[in-house]
């Protein structure tokens, strides 16, 4: 294939070469001084660590040469350095002999990092063009909702915690909500490129406010649907927040109508509202999260605010600098290397380590909210834009729940948390957005040339051109959704016009 | 969608901002007070977890000391290398550092020392933050004279009761028994359960005390107080002492100067029998009912005191009780209690009419005061009139052995004039040569010191002795006291059990 040679003149990557350099070196230096503190010696595995990330690291980094030469340099660094930084923590909560670090386990997280890094690469190498996945819109719909639902599936999904959102399969546990985001990404894209204007322009208006037509509603209700049995069926009000917010994220995106909010976080909150007058541990998490110090919370035995509070001490301890790399009681707070990681980071590299960490995560997401600027089809867009989202959205539920700027839910710390999923899920993710930062840097005037020079099927969605915005009529902006819905995107055309730069 | 995804991405950078300031807030803002508190184990998890420093004794022994271990706490600490008897020898001094959170004696006093937080080592955590070592503690050098807290310790033997010796000139404590005793080992364990049913064993072991009414009666303190300078009792004739002092100091009196000394004193404002004192045993101080001060203090005449302390009043009494500094808490650097007479801070629950006042000049009625306290009235008397603050430690040594701060002795009262300590001293010369305390004698070493044997009805007499050596140049001060110890008897009153247990603790300070 063409594709395994360098293009001519495409950029030979060198920063993100160095920045990867600079990335494992901060993970490597993290795990010496932790192994240094704890033993007084390298830490056992630590070359097999090391040297595991940084072949990773450069496979991607060449995978990303060959098929994507013009994709953004900083997001694989910026990942990478947040992964390394995991398996620093992770391998010292590891070390810790507090029996409540058993589940901490530093091969197990080196493995699942490992294998997301792979798919990454695989998916980076397989997917050549973002807009072939518009052909799998309403299979990513049923994809993702059999993902959400499969956890109450009886014999399969377990409680544990509180929460029901596992499955086990054999040996392996999964949280199918993690895939389930990147599904309901794929499937609003699509959905809403075809359909954005009529759920923009059709419709009454009402108090200023352009509502949508009832018939237009339809998937809307199905997600605030979905949405909500995951949060009474599934007990998980993190992950209900984040499809939540991902579709009305993605709804205003698509159609600059505040309207959509404003109905999306009114159904939201009614939800919420009915599950905490109804659900006593919805109503627990709600106390914690109001006044987790006081002792009648922090002693009783269902839904204390123990946990939190730990969490809080420990950042507190941490301080401006932290404690250092292994010096901190960071394994003495309840999953601290998984949901509460960010409190055990907090308590050993202290406000400065989270600040910069912050800005890591800052960083990539805004990185993918600018090539979704960038790139030129309203599905990339569209997609790039809610991937970015949700990933800032996640951050807010964990970091926020953490943080107490919202109540406590389950969800983990992409990229940082020790657990298969969300390291699969988030590396398909960072995948897709470098693929899509690919198409949004190619220095083309016409974005399918590349594509047509290949012999494989061109799959591009000429009906995902972007249309509407500030200065549109709304008879053109009709017309070309008309042709939109009309037409399937392997027939379409490969015309491109009113592209929105 | 351009536009909408730039202010998506305005909402992403509030979130982000929204976290950073959640995150400030709890690790700058909010830090301190969430450190302090009390449910927060990494506050004794940091502090065992540190290089605590080492507690000191004169001549290097050490008495406290942190040994790294493998578990949790990184650290254990140790007292007197884990030897019970040599812990609980200085378990009043040392006190324990608990996982449980509960720190006692110096462990707490001194604990910014020995934690290596205090404000005057700040270089060194400056050092520690540039090299990222750990933070350690440092040394705290006691004045405590082994040789001597030994022969106290032994002196003592079986008996409920404490010991405190000191230097006069200086202040320094050489020697702090307290009895019973306990071994903080056994409460300095790693495992917060076994700590707490350890300590709380301890606080129920309250020592059985002797009763005239033939019930089972038990001190008001267990072992873990260090009876030197938390516990109180009536001082008794000890306190004669003071009476003296204010006498000659307010009332120009001498100790050659007739008082009267009755066989049975008629409280002021009383009648009849139930207003009438007399002496111990009943027996008649001297058939002329008169006799010179020194004679009175010698053979502890009670009348003779009774009248006096009337005759100096409540203003000149309780101005000496203040010039004393007994009505304020010292921090040696452990906190003392306060002591309490008719009408001041803690002997509010007695009146200061004239009857009561009579009765405290022979250190009876609501006088209470700590062994420590008897003890000053001797350095002050020793001294020339200036008492010097009492002091425990002598030095502080970082983890680099570099002196951090030394203790400069320092004048603490002048309760009366060096004239006035003079005359005080050959009385209590007499008292020794010739009186009640004759069981205080050292061949070839003068002693000074004076008696006690306080009723505390319906328990046996306490009994005391406070005293110093040699009475011309005095180097120790030495103040016993054996809690209800006496059976109101000849044989076990202050001056028969309580000063050859002085003169032994005299006698080992004069020769170290």
């Amino acid at each position: 294939m063409s594709g395994l040679q360098l293009e001519e003149k495409a950029p030979t990557r060198i920063a993100e070469a160095i920045l990867l350099l600079v990335a494992l070196a901060l993970g490597m230096g993290g795990m010496w001084m932790v192994g240094y503190a704890l033993d007084d010696a390298l830490p056992e595995g630590f070359w097999t660590y090391s040297i595991v990330l940084a072949a990773l690291a450069f496979t991607t980094h060449i995978v990303l040469r060959l098929r994507a030469p013009y994709a953004d340099q900083v997001i694989l660094p910026a990942v990478v350095l947040l992964n390394s930084v995991s398996m620093a923590m992770v391998l010292r909560l590891d070390m810790s002999p507090a029996t409540m670090m058993v589940g901490a386990n530093a091969p197990r997280h080196i493995m699942w990092s490992s294998i997301g890094i792979l798919l990454a690469c695989v998916i980076i190498f397989v997917i050549r063009d973002h807009r072939s996945l518009r052909r799998l819109t309403y299979t990513a719909m049923v994809v993702g909702v059999v993902l959400v639902v499969l956890p109450l599936v009886p014999g399969l999904g377990k409680e544990i915690n509180g929460a029901q959102i596992w499955i086990f399969i054999g040996p392996f546990s999964l949280q199918p909500a993690e895939f389930a985001k990147i599904a309901f990404a794929v499937f609003f894209a699509g959905y809403l490129v075809a359909n954005r204007d009529t759920l923009a322009l059709a419709g009454k208006k009402f108090l200023g406010l352009q509502l949508p037509r009832l018939r237009d509603l339809g998937p809307i209700l199905i997600v605030w649907a979905v949405s909500l049995a995951v949060l009474i069926g599934e007990k998980d009000l993190g992950t209900s927040l984040l499809f939540f917010g991902l579709f009305v994220g993605m709804l205003y995106l698509a159609t600059d109508r505040v309207g959509w909010i404003v109905i999306g976080l009114t159904m939201f909150a009614g939800g919420a509202l009915v599950a905490w007058s109804f659900f006593a541990h919805v109503q627990a998490r709600v106390d914690v999260w109001l006044d987790p110090l006081n002792p009648d919370l922090y002693e009783r035995q269902f839904g204390s605010s123990y946990q939190i509070v730990q969490g809080m001490f420990g950042m507190a301890h941490g301080g401006m600098f932290g404690a250092g790399w292994g010096e901190g009681y960071s394994d003495r707070v309840p999953f601290a290397f998984s949901d509460f990681i960010y409190a055990a980071l907090g308590e050993e590299l202290g406000l400065t380590g989270l600040l910069a960490l912050l800005l890591v995560y800052l960083v990539i997401v805004q990185r993918g909210l600018r090539h979704a600027v960038g790139v030129r089809d309203g599905f990339g867009k569209l997609l790039a834009g809610g991937l970015a989202f949700v990933m800032a959205l996640q951050l807010f539920v964990v970091v926020g729940g953490i943080t107490r700027i919202i109540p406590l839910t389950g969800l983990t710390l992409p990229f940082m948390a020790q657990g298969g999923s969300s390291l699969l899920a988030n590396w398909i993710v960072i995948a897709l957005m470098l693929r899509i930062s690919d198409a949004a840097r190619r220095p083309s005037a016409l974005p399918t040339r590349g594509a047509l020079a290949d012999p494989a099927p061109a799959l591009v969605g000429g009906d995902a051109i972007a249309v509407g915005g500030p200065g549109v009529g709304p008879v053109q902006a009709g017309t070309e959704a008309g042709v939109g819905r009309g037409a399937t995107p392997d027939d379409a055309t490969q015309i491109v016009r009113g592209v929105e730069r | 969608m351009n536009t909408t995804l730039r202010r998506l991405s305005t909402v992403v950078m509030a979130m982000f901002l929204s976290l950073m300031v959640a995150t400030t807030w709890i690790q700058f803002v909010t830090a301190g007070d969430l450190n302090e508190d009390p449910r927060n184990f990494r506050n004794i998890y940091s502090e065992l977890g540190r290089d605590r420093g080492p507690i000191v004794v004169v001549g290097g022994e050490p008495i406290a000391t942190s040994e790294k271990v493998d578990d949790d706490y990184k650290y254990q600490r140790t007292y007197s290398g884990g030897n019970a008897g040599a812990a609980s020898l200085y378990a009043p001094l040392t006190g324990f550092f608990a996982v449980t959170g509960t720190y006692t004696g110096l462990e707490r006093f001194a604990n910014g020392y020995l934690g290596g937080e205090d404000d005057s080592l700040w270089l060194d955590r400056l050092q520690n933050l540039i090299t990222g070592e750990e933070a350690q503690g440092s040394s705290v050098e006691l004045t405590i004279e082994p040789k001597v807290q030994q022969a106290a310790w032994d002196a003592l033997g079986d008996y409920t009761g404490a010991a405190v010796a000191m230097d006069p000139k200086t202040g320094a404590i050489l020697a702090m028994v307290s009895k019973p005793s306990f071994d903080p080992n056994s409460i300095a364990v790693h495992d917060a359960g076994d700590a707490t049913a350890a300590y709380n064993a301890l606080l129920n072991q309250k020592p059985r005390v002797n009763a005239e009414d033939g019930k089972e009666r038990f001190s008001t303190y267990g072992p873990t107080i260090n009876r030197t300078i938390n516990a109180t009792y009536p001082p008794g004739s000890a306190f004669k002492l003071l009476t003296s002092a204010a006498a000659i100091e307010y009332n120009g009196v001498n100790p050659d100067t007739e008082v009267p000394a009755v066989d049975l004193y008629q409280l002021p404002g009383t009648t009849g029998p139930s207003g009438q004192v007399g002496n111990f045993g009943g027996e008649s101080c001297d058939p002329s009912g008169k006799m010179t001060l020194k004679r009175a203090l010698a053979i502890s005449c009670n009348t003779a005191f009774l009248d006096l302390a009337n005759e100096v009043g409540k203003d000149g009494m309780q101005r000496m009780f203040k010039d004393f500094g007994f009505n304020e808490s010292l921090d040696i650097p452990m906190s003392t209690t306060i002591g309490e007479y008719p009408g001041l801070i803690g002997g509010e629950n007695d009146s200061d009419s004239a009857d009561r006042i009579a009765v405290s000049g022979i250190g009876q009625g609501s006088v209470r005061m700590t062994p420590l306290q008897v003890a000053m009235i001797s350095a002050a008397i020793a001294n020339d009139g200036d008492l010097m603050e009492p002091y425990l430690i002598q030095s502080v040594r970082d983890s680099d052995l570099e002196l951090v701060s030394q203790t400069k002795p320092s004048r603490y009262k002048s309760p009366f004039s060096s004239s006035t300590a003079d005359a005080l001293t050959e009385m209590m010369v007499e008292v020794v040569n010739d009186g009640s305390g004759e069981g205080a004698q050292i061949p070839g070493v003068q002693v000074a010191g004076k008696t006690g044997t306080a009723e505390d009805y319906p328990r046996s007499p306490t009994l005391w002795f406070t005293s110093f050596a040699p009475a011309d140049d005095p180097q120790v001060v030495v103040a016993v006291v054996l809690e209800n110890g006496g059976q109101s008897t000849n044989e076990t009153t202050g001056g028969a059990l309580a000063a050859p247990i002085a003169r032994q603790i005299l006698q080992a300070a004069i020769s170290r």
